[in-house]
């Protein structure tokens, strides 16, 4: 066990290493998934010039939007942003970088970061603002643009439960991004809500083998809604 | 008279085949779910990791790991799967999803469709419709015919930053069914007691009228 045993006990051990101009791979949809204890310790290390590839940046003050408030990231790769006022703030006022990147590119640039991938053609984004300059092949008949893909510093992945070789299983859409982020980090970072025995989890269903993984935390998670919609009463009667 | 939103999306519905697995946008595709045809079975998926989604929660269901691309709270049907959005990608770009439904700013008559950039406005990012629009077999674009001004949206070309190229064959309006056809919108339904004049009236890009165009059926 000794060597593979990856359980860290102190958030200041989970990202340790971690410097100015780094980049960082972020799990998470919207709120959902998010290392929401991971987030805020580096918001407390002060950490800036960070170049974040996640999804989204969180609301203005949870998630990843909270690393706006002392400008800590310089650059932002994701595929819908917006949903913070100091995001805006900060992109009309040059002082954010942001590459936006369709949804599908994005993750597959994740994974095949992780898989030692450089790069890939998809018929996404041909033809519109995100394929200019970038190299245009036809395959049967079709035109694909490559996609070159990402790899980070760090890597910032929730999971459900993590058993201590750092096999992960993620809830629900809680799984999102953060499979393929598990991959894309030199050191891989994964807060859990759970940290499980040794054989508790069965291996045939193992998210993120342990692999990918070089720390796990156990966090305590708020969980935020972004958009809460009940169902009307007929559509339930 | 046109249709209301309502029945753009009832319009939509019948559409839908039995075994049909569909991906809705946000707006006026996602009412389309409220509609679909008695004896059809149709499985959505919800590009955040999700196929077979279902209606919203009640409060007891409410599950903060349980949402949709549009980040609202759902629930899951009996035969759903969750998964990565690597995979859920895969679904969409390896063409494996039957039906795409979407909103536009504009469309023209190649076959392009410019539907989430409007230059001076604040850009809030492409999500997944760039491979939504490049990966589906079978796209249909809902958007009323004109914009409040009385500007068409069906256009020679488009003028907006483009979500991707030939890709769209057929548009459902507030006014007409249309599919795109050797550079040409083709008016195939008209909403009930709108004339074909109004339609060519309200149609930029070059339009090809059939002899007869019968009004739509909306239930």
């Amino acid at each position: 066990m000794s060597g593979f045993n990856k359980v860290v006990d102190s958030y200041s051990d989970a990202m340790k290493g971690l410097e100015d101009g780094m980049t960082i791979i972020a799990g998470g949809f919207g709120l959902c998934g998010i290392p929401e204890g991971l987030i805020t310790q580096i918001k407390a290390m002060g950490t800036t010039g960070l170049t974040v590839v996640s999804n989204n940046c969180g609301v203005d003050d949870f998630g990843l939007g909270i690393l706006l408030e002392d400008k800590q990231i310089k650059k932002m790769i994701s595929s819908y942003v917006g949903e913070n006022a100091l995001f805006e703030q900060q992109l009309l006022n040059g002082e954010l970088e942001v590459e936006l990147t369709p949804q599908g590119t994005l993750a597959e640039k994740m994974r095949a970061g992780g898989a030692g991938i450089p790069a890939f053609y998809t018929a996404t984004g041909y033809g519109t603002p995100v394929g200019e300059g970038k190299e245009v092949k036809e395959f049967n008949g079709r035109p694909y643009i490559m996609e070159e893909s990402i790899t980070g510093d760090f890597a910032i992945v929730k999971a459900w439960k993590a058993d201590p070789f750092g096999n992960c299983v993620y809830r629900h859409t809680a799984q999102n991004f953060n499979p393929m982020a598990a991959t894309a980090g030199k050191i891989t970072v994964v807060e859990v809500e759970e940290i499980v025995q040794p054989g508790e989890l069965d291996p045939a269903h193992i998210h993120t083998p342990g692999i990918y993984v070089n720390r796990v935390i156990k966090g305590d998670f708020e969980k935020r809604i972004e958009r809460r919609v009940l169902a009307k009463n007929e559509e339930t009667a | 008279m046109a249709l209301t939103r309502d029945q753009i999306a009832m319009r939509v519905a019948q559409e839908f085949k039995d075994g049909d697995y569909v991906n809705l946008g946000i707006g006026i595709p996602t009412l389309a779910a409220n509609y679909v045809p008695e004896g059809i079975s149709v499985m959505l998926q919800s590009e955040n990791g999700l196929l077979g989604m279902g209606r919203y929660p009640t409060e007891d269901e409410v599950d903060a790991d349980m949402i949709n691309a549009g980040k609202e709270t759902v629930t899951a049907i009996t035969g759903a799967s969750i998964f990565s959005s690597a995979e859920s990608f895969a679904m969409i770009r390896g063409g494996h999803v039957d039906f795409t439904v979407l909103g536009a700013f504009e469309v023209d008559v190649n076959g392009n469709i410019a539907s989430w950039m409007i230059p001076g406005k604040l850009i809030k990012g492409m999500g997944g419709a760039m491979d939504l629009v490049a990966g589906a077999k079978n796209i249909i674009v809902t958007m009323t015919h004109a914009d409040k001004k009385g500007n068409s949206k069906l256009l020679p070309a488009c003028t907006l930053p483009l979500t991707g190229v030939n890709c769209i064959t057929r548009i459902i309006t507030d006014l007409a069914v249309l599919k795109i056809e050797d550079g040409a919108f083709v008016l195939t339904e008209r909403a009930p007691g709108v004339t074909v004049e109004e339609i060519k009236e309200k149609t930029a890009g070059k339009l090809v009228v059939p002899d007869n165009v019968p009004e739509m059926v909306i239930a």
